[in-house]
């Protein structure tokens, strides 16, 4: 009470002191992972267990080693045509099934949608095994057709984020497209597609997202080695070489990379759907 | 005439559009459904003709202390992970929503790691845990001067570095619940603030109310999300099974895509499709005693949204 000045000034520093030791453990946590795992993917063999964050000298060479070994170039090309595959399948299938929903006037419509809310909830376990056993029957096994074709059928998550976004659209530009005589389909194509690239865009990247990072799916579905996604590769890489540690975190490195990319390049869409899906729940 | 002529080629049109979800809904969705019921019930190991055997599966299971065991081993992990996450998540968006600088790159640090392939990110932290040559148990000898836990190698401590490992992708979380403190009206502040309310009663008064719709959201996802685990204890344990590591995922992918016990593995699924519905219908159900909805105060009626 007698300086009131000074206490103030100290609990700011103690304040301060706190939250700079905090942002230190913060960072070693979320940062250090990956810190290390470049830091080691650049050390020689020899360099392996010294601990120390300079590898001398610079062994650029285990990427390549890294990428020779996995069949890297192969595996992806598969992993980019499968990407490919499913951000184009869901990009078309989704806007046009919201556009359905959200702009079109038929009986039974809402309950439909109810429908495809609940299908959220219903996790991929329930419907694994006869999933399989269909694409077996087809003989889609060690294909990419499982792992593309429904990508085609839109998924209920980007139904109900582009539905939100074209109900905000005005419905008099459907109308006034309809005056002068466009149909259902050239509207959808002329007046709303336009208007949708930044959730399409946002749609875009967490498939990417998805598709890339996708295990369990190639996994069952691919036997192969030639068809393998990265993912897949990395698996089987790291099981034949598990002590070679400096080119599993080279390849490791490598197949982070374009999410690392996508992510800094797409932030915004990131954050800003993520939140929204919060929001709106 | 002509108007419901019109009408009715909407509604067509309507139908056309809607029609590819439809399709995927029945092949994809319904369609495996309603056919994982009816393997549940025979014995099938898609090379000779399936055999019906009724509830035998169910019964099998009941008495397998397997099943049981990756049932427990499944609830430890997520029970024990979802106040963490919850926790953890709320306590860095709290930390951005302070203004923090620079915003962007803190907020690109606490979710990067959210984005990443999880083989990759095992691959990463078999090596981190590794017991002899980890930079973890190097650090704690240098810091401690005792030797580390064996990490995922050792039954004792596999579920618990699970856990831990599994704090690195918070950040998903973190952007809901910042999403959902950037949408409380600063005025409630203001006026907590003149009344006298200090930083504890104003977190506890307003800032957890106004977010539980979104502390509800990050719940449900992140327990039915850690019921599903299966990629980073199949890519980092799964050439040394542990059984205290023996999730429900992984005996459900042995019993379909090793063993081909098709039947078995369909029960196994519809009994955990039923767990995790009744999870979340409990979760729903308690939410009316927790979850503060500003619309129902407000006007009194459901939204018609």
């Amino acid at each position: 009470m007698v300086n009131p000045g000074r206490a103030i000034k100290k609990r700011h520093w103690l304040q301060a002191g706190i939250l700079y030791i905090l942002s230190l453990v913060l960072v070693v946590f979320f940062v250090g992972p990956l810190f290390w795992m470049v830091v080691t993917s650049l050390k020689s063999p020899a360099q392996l267990y010294s601990y120390t964050i300079f590898p001398r000298p610079i062994a650029w060479n285990n990427y390549i080693t890294a990428l020779r070994s996995i069949p890297f170039f192969r595996q992806l090309t598969n992993t980019v045509i499968i990407v490919v595959v499913n951000v184009v399948g869901q990009l078309l299938s989704s806007s046009f099934v919201a556009f359905g929903f959200a702009r079109l006037r038929s009986p039974w419509k809402n309950r439909l949608f109810a429908l495809v809310l609940a299908t959220m909830m219903v996790p991929q376990v329930a419907t694994l095994i006869p999933s399989y056993i269909l694409f077996k029957e087809l003989g889609w096994i060690d294909t990419f057709l499982p792992l593309t074709v429904p990508a085609f059928t839109a998924h209920p998550f980007n139904i109900f984020l582009l539905r939100v976004f074209y109900q905000g659209i005005p419905i008099e530009l459907d109308e006034a497209a309809r005056v002068d005589g466009a149909s259902s389909l050239a509207i959808w194509h002329r007046v709303i597609l336009p208007l949708s690239k930044p959730v399409l865009t946002t749609i875009a990247v967490f498939t990417f997202q998805n598709t890339w990072n996708d295990f369990m799916g190639p996994l069952i579905y691919l036997q192969t080695p030639e068809w393998f996604t990265l993912q897949l590769g990395l698996a089987s890489f790291a099981g034949m070489y598990s002590v070679d540690w400096v080119s599993i975190m080279a390849a490791s490195a490598v197949i982070m990379l374009p999410c690392v990319l996508v992510f800094i390049f797409a932030q915004r869409f990131f954050t800003e759907s993520l939140a929204f899906a919060g929001l709106k729940e | 005439m002509a108007m419901s002529k019109m009408r009715r080629q909407e509604a067509l049109y309507g139908y056309l559009f809607i029609l590819p979800w439809a399709i995927g809904f029945l092949l994809f969705t319904l369609g495996p459904m309603i056919a994982s019921l009816v393997f549940s019930t025979w014995k099938w190991d898609l090379l000779d003709k399936p055999t019906f055997v009724g509830l035998r599966n169910y019964a099998v299971m009941l008495k397998m202390p397997d099943f049981w065991h990756s049932l427990g081993v499944t609830s430890y992990y997520s029970f024990a992970r979802l106040p963490l996450v919850l926790a953890a998540g709320l306590l860095l968006a709290l930390m951005l929503n302070q203004r923090i600088r620079p915003l962007g790159l803190w907020r690109t640090i606490f979710y990067l790691p959210s984005v990443l392939p999880m083989v990759a990110v095992s691959m990463l932290f078999i090596f981190l845990y590794n017991p002899d040559i980890g930079v973890i148990n190097f650090f704690i000898q240098k810091i401690f001067g005792v030797k580390g836990p064996r990490w995922i190698f050792d039954e004792r401590t596999v579920i618990p570095s699970l856990i831990l490992m599994s704090l690195w992708w918070v950040g998903s979380n973190m952007l809901i619940y910042l999403g959902g403190l950037q949408g409380i009206p600063t005025e409630l502040y203001e006026a907590a603030a003149i009344d006298g309310a200090g930083v504890w009663s104003r977190f506890w008064r307003i800032t957890l109310p106004m977010i539980s719709p979104v502390i509800f959201y990050n719940l449900i996802t992140t327990l039915i999300a850690s019921f599903e685990t299966f990629t980073q204890v199949y890519v980092m344990l799964g050439n040394r099974p542990m059984w205290n590591a023996n999730f429900f995922m992984i005996y459900l992918y042995n019993h379909a895509f090793r063993y081909y016990k098709m039947g078995y593995a369909s029960a196994l699924a519809w009994v955990f499709f039923i767990i995790l519905f009744g999870l979340t219908l409990l979760t729903f159900k308690s939410s009316s005693f927790w979850v503060y909805y500003e619309a129902e105060v407000k006007g009194g009626k459901k939204e018609n949204a």
